[in-house]
C-alpha cells in the first residue's frame, strides 16, 4: 500500500538537496570543527557557511546564532538562560497558553525557582491579544515568550506589536518560531525580537539540529556546561553534518518561501473547502486567517480522533490528533481546550500538516477518505 | 476495498504474540493493538524493584511493538485508562471496601476488552478481533447461538472469566488459541522466531504489584484523598467470641486462613466479613460449607436461560481455582437470577466472585455471587 504523508507539522522528510549536503558532510568533513588542523577547518568552515545561511533566512547577523540540538534545546535555552542570567531580586515572566511544552515546562521550572510566571489566555481564533501583553506587564518581568506560528492551529501570532510591548516595559521577547520557519517569512530585525528558536527537521533538514537567534547583546546564562564552543553559548562538539544540512536547508527554504506558500495554501484551502462542504457537523478550529500556509485543524463533531488517525493510517494516509509530542495521551490538546473547545470535541478534532511531498491527487484522495472515515465513525456511535 | 482486517489485543505476552503471527502466517490481514489501560507513574510507593504484574509496562509495548515488526502487521497503542479506571480499578476497590471478593479481570473482558476494544476495532476497519485467551467459541446452528467452550489446554482454560460475553461480542471473536496447549503455543512461538517466545507468563491481577491488594488499595484511595473510614474492628467466632482485633476488613477475603493474626488450636478461617459492623467472623473449615448460592446478573452464553421454576443440571464454578461442583440451577422470577443447589456443600463461596455454569466443555452462563 502506499502511504501518503500529511503531518509535516510532526516533522519533514529531508530535501533530496539537503540529503546531498548532509551525506557529503558526514562522509568528508569529519574533522572537530574546534581542531587547529586541515580537517578541523574544514569542519569549521562548513559550520560557518551553515550559520550565515541560516542567519540570512532570519534576516540576522551571522554571530547571533547559536546552534542547538533542535528547538527543544533552543526554547529552554532562551527561557532559562535569559531568566536565570537576569540581575533582579523578582522576576516576572509571560508566556501563553497554547506554546508548546518546549516553552511551557522551563516556564514552569522558572516557576518552581521562585519565577512568578504569567500565562496569557487566548481566543477561540487561537491568537494572543497585545493588549493582554500590555497589562500584564509588570516593572519585574524580564521576559515575554510567546510563539510565532501554532503548531497545532497554525494560528500566527503578533509577535512584533507584543515585541514593542515587551521592549517599552524593559523585558526582553523571546520567540518561539519552531513552526513559522521556512512557512511564512522571518525578520528578527523587523520583529524587533532578542531571541527566536528554529529547529531543523520542520525545514526538511534532518532530526536533532537547531538554532537560537540571540541578538547582540542579550545576555544568556548557560545551561549545559562544557567547552567554549559557540561562543560560549552552548557547549559540545557541534554536529557539523547536521548543522550543514540545516543551512542548506534554509538556503533552499528561503529560495522556495513563495512558491511553496501559494501552491501549500491552494492545497490546504482545496482540502479543507472540500472536507467542509461534503461533511456535516465539520469546522475549523482557531482562525482561518492568519494562519501559516500549510496547516488545517478541523473537528468532526461525534468522532473519536485516536480511533480516525488509525483508520486514516491504515487507509495510507499519515495525519494527527495534534502534537506528536502528546501522542497517546490522556487528555485532550491543551491547545484545543484553550481556545474554549469542549473534551468532546477537542477530541473529535484532527490537524492536517501539509508539505512539499503532497499534490492535488493526494489531497483529493485523503479528502475522500476523510469522508468515508468520518462516515464509517458515525455510523458506529450510532450503533454504541 | 481489500479483506477486512482482524484487530489483534497484544499484551505484549506470548499468547497474543502467537496469535498475531498465526494469523498473519494463514494470510489473514491484521492490525496490532495494545490497550493502554493503567498509568504505572502512579501510586510510586508501589514501584518495588522487581515486582511483578505490571499491566502496561513500557516494556510490554516494547514487546508487542517489536513483535508486530517482525511479523510486518500495523500496530497501534490505544489508550483506555480511563475507561480501565472507571470499570475495573474504581469498582475493584469499592467492591474489596464493600466485603467482597471481586475479579477484575471478568470486569475487563466485560468493559474493556470485548467492548471499548471491539469498538476501536470497529472504528478502524475490523469487524472481527482475535486474543490470545485460552476459550473456544462455535456457532450452534441448532439453537442459533454462540457457544463457549473450555479450551483444549485445561490448566490454561480461562472461560471462568469470560462468562458476560454476550452473544454479539462472541459473533466477532476469534480464540485461536483455544485448541492448543500452552507449551505447543510456546513451540509455535519459538518456530516463527517471535522475540517473545520464551517470556514468562503473566500472574495475578495486572494492575497490582506482586498480587498485594491491600497495598494497592491504601495507595489508590490515598492518591485519590479518600479518607478510609476506620474499618479496624473485632475478629470474632460465630458464636459471638472476640478473638482479638484486625486492621480493616479489605485485609480478609472469605475461605483465608493465614494471616489472621491469632493463634488457637485448631485452623480457623475466614468465613465471613462485615463492612457495616467492621467485623471479621472466623471459624473452622467446616463453618465455611455452603449448600448453595444465588447468582445475579447471570449472563446466557450456550443456552438461553432457564424458566423462573425449572431446572438445569450443571456443574458450577465458583473462583477460578475451583473444580466445577455438580449442582442445579433453578429458575427464579428475576430473569437474571439463578438459584444454585450443589449435589455436596461447597467451601468457600465468596460473594462478589463468578459462578460460572458448565455442562461438560460447555459454558451455560454466570453471573455474581450474592
Amino acid at each position: 500500500m502506499q502511504h501518503f504523508y500529511f503531518d509535516h507539522n510532526a516533522t519533514t522528510p529531508v530535501a533530496p538537496e539537503v540529503l546531498e549536503t548532509l551525506v557529503a558532510c558526514l562522509g568528508q568533513t569529519y574533522g572537530n570543527a574546534s581542531s587547529i588542523h586541515h580537517f578541523g577547518q574544514s569542519a569549521k568552515q562548513r559550520l560557518e557557511a551553515a550559520r550565515r545561511q541560516v542567519a540570512a533566512l532570519i534576516n540576522a547577523n551571522a554571530s547571533e546564532v547559536v546552534f542547538t540540538s533542535g528547538g527543544t534545546e533552543a526554547n529552554n535555552l532562551a527561557i532559562l538562560g535569559m531568566v536565570r542570567g537576569a540581575q533582579q531580586a523578582h522576576k516576572h515572566v509571560i508566556t501563553c497558553s497554547i506554546e508548546h511544552p518546549a516553552v511551557l515546562s522551563p516556564a514552569k521550572q522558572l516557576g518552581a525557582e521562585g519565577v512568578e510566571v504569567t500565562c496569557l489566555r487566548v481566543g477561540e481564533n487561537g491568537i494572543v491579544s497585545p493588549e493582554d501583553v500590555r497589562r500584564a506587564m509588570r516593572p519585574e518581568t524580564v521576559l515575554v515568550s510567546i510563539m510565532h506560528a501554532n503548531n497545532e492551529l497554525g494560528t500566527i501570532q503578533p509577535v512584533a506589536e507584543i515585541a514593542q510591548i515587551a521592549r517599552q516595559g524593559g523585558a526582553a521577547m523571546h520567540v518561539d518560531g519552531v513552526q513559522a520557519l521556512g512557512k511564512i517569512p522571518v525578520d528578527v530585525q523587523a520583529l524587533g525580537v532578542d531571541l527566536y528558536s528554529v529547529s531543523g527537521h520542520k525545514l526538511y533538514a534532518p532530526k536533532g539540529v537547531g538554532a537560537l537567534y540571540a541578538r547582540k547583546g542579550v545576555r544568556l546564562m548557560p545551561i549545559a556546561y562544557g567547552g567554549h564552543h559557540e561562543r560560549d553559548r552552548r557547549p559540545g562538539t557541534e554536529n557539523v553534518p547536521g548543522i550543514a544540512a540545516f543551512g542548506a536547508a534554509a538556503e533552499l527554504a528561503g529560495a522556495r518561501m513563495a512558491q511553496d506558500s501559494e501552491r501549500l495554501t491552494m492545497l490546504r484551502d482545496r482540502l479543507e473547502n472540500t472536507v467542509l462542504d461534503r461533511i456535516p457537523g465539520t469546522g475549523v478550529n482557531g482562525s482561518r486567517w492568519n494562519r501559516v500556509p500549510n496547516t488545517s485543524n478541523l473537528y468532526f463533531d461525534g468522532i473519536d480522533g485516536e480511533a480516525m488517525v488509525i483508520a486514516l493510517d491504515l487507509r495510507g494516509f499519515a495525519v494527527s490528533t495534534g502534537a506528536a509530542c502528546s501522542s497517546g495521551a490522556l487528555s485532550p490538546s491543551h491547545v484545543l481546550k484553550a481556545i474554549g473547545l469542549s473534551d468532546e470535541r477537542a477530541r473529535a478534532s484532527m490537524r492536517f500538516s501539509l508539505g512539499r511531498t503532497n499534490g492535488v491527487e493526494q489531497v483529493d484522495a485523503l479528502a475522500d477518505a476523510i469522508s468515508a472515515s468520518v462516515a464509517h465513525l458515525r455510523r458506529i456511535s450510532v450503533h454504541a | 476495498m481489500p479483506e477486512q482486517p482482524i484487530a489483534v489485543a497484544m499484551s505484549g505476552g506470548v499468547d497474543s504474540s502467537t496469535v498475531a503471527a498465526m494469523l498473519v502466517r494463514e494470510g489473514r490481514p491484521v492490525v496490532g493493538m495494545t490497550m493502554q489501560l493503567w498509568n504505572q507513574r502512579r501510586l510510586p510507593e508501589l514501584a518495588v524493584e522487581g515486582a511483578t504484574g505490571r499491566c502496561c509496562s513500557l516494556d510490554d509495548v516494547y514487546d508487542a511493538r517489536r513483535v508486530a515488526e517482525q511479523i510486518g502487521i500495523p500496530y497501534y497503542v490505544v489508550n483506555f485508562e480511563k475507561q480501565f479506571e472507571e470499570h475495573v480499578v474504581k469498582p475493584f476497590v469499592d467492591e474489596y471496601l464493600a466485603g467482597r471478593t471481586p475479579i477484575p479481570c471478568t470486569l475487563c473482558n466485560n468493559y474493556i476488552k470485548f467492548d471499548r476494544f471491539l469498538e476501536m476495532a470497529d472504528s478502524v476497519g475490523a469487524h472481527y478481533m482475535a486474543t490470545g485467551h485460552y476459550a473456544r467459541i462455535r456457532f450452534d446452528a441448532g439453537s442459533g447461538r454462540y457457544q463457549l467452550r473450555r479450551a483444549v489446554d485445561d490448566s490454561k482454560d480461562q472461560t471462568y472469566f469470560l462468562f458476560g460475553l454476550t452473544q454479539e461480542q462472541l459473533a466477532r471473536t476469534m480464540f485461536p488459541l483455544g485448541e492448543l496447549n500452552k507449551p505447543a503455543v510456546r513451540e509455535l512461538a519459538h518456530s516463527m522466531d517471535l522475540a517473545v517466545a520464551s517470556k514468562g507468563d503473566s500472574q495475578e491481577i495486572c494492575f497490582v504489584p506482586n498480587g498485594d491488594y491491600a497495598a494497592f488499595m491504601d495507595a489508590y484511595l490515598k492518591e485519590k484523598g479518600v479518607s478510609v473510614e476506620r474499618t479496624e474492628g473485632e475478629l470474632v467466632t460465630a458464636a459471638g467470641r472476640t478473638l482479638g482485633r484486625h486492621e480493616g476488613v479489605h485485609h480478609f477475603t472469605v475461605g483465608q486462613r493465614k494471616g489472621l493474626g491469632i493463634a488457637t488450636g485448631e485452623p480457623l478461617y475466614v468465613i465471613a466479613t462485615d463492612p457495616a459492623t467492621q467485623r471479621v467472623t472466623v471459624g473452622s473449615n467446616d463453618d465455611l460449607l455452603s449448600p448453595g448460592l444465588f447468582a445475579k446478573e447471570v449472563n446466557w452464553i450456550s443456552i438461553a436461560g432457564v424458566a423462573p421454576g425449572a431446572s438445569v443440571p450443571a456443574q458450577v464454578k465458583i473462583r477460578n481455582r475451583h473444580a466445577a461442583a455438580a449442582a442445579t440451577l433453578w429458575g427464579t422470577d428475576d430473569p437474571g437470577r439463578v438459584e444454585v443447589r450443589f449435589e455436596t456443600a461447597q467451601r468457600a463461596v465468596t460473594p462478589g466472585q463468578g459462578a460460572v455454569f458448565y455442562d461438560g466443555d460447555l459454558v451455560l452462563g454466570g453471573g455474581w455471587i450474592e
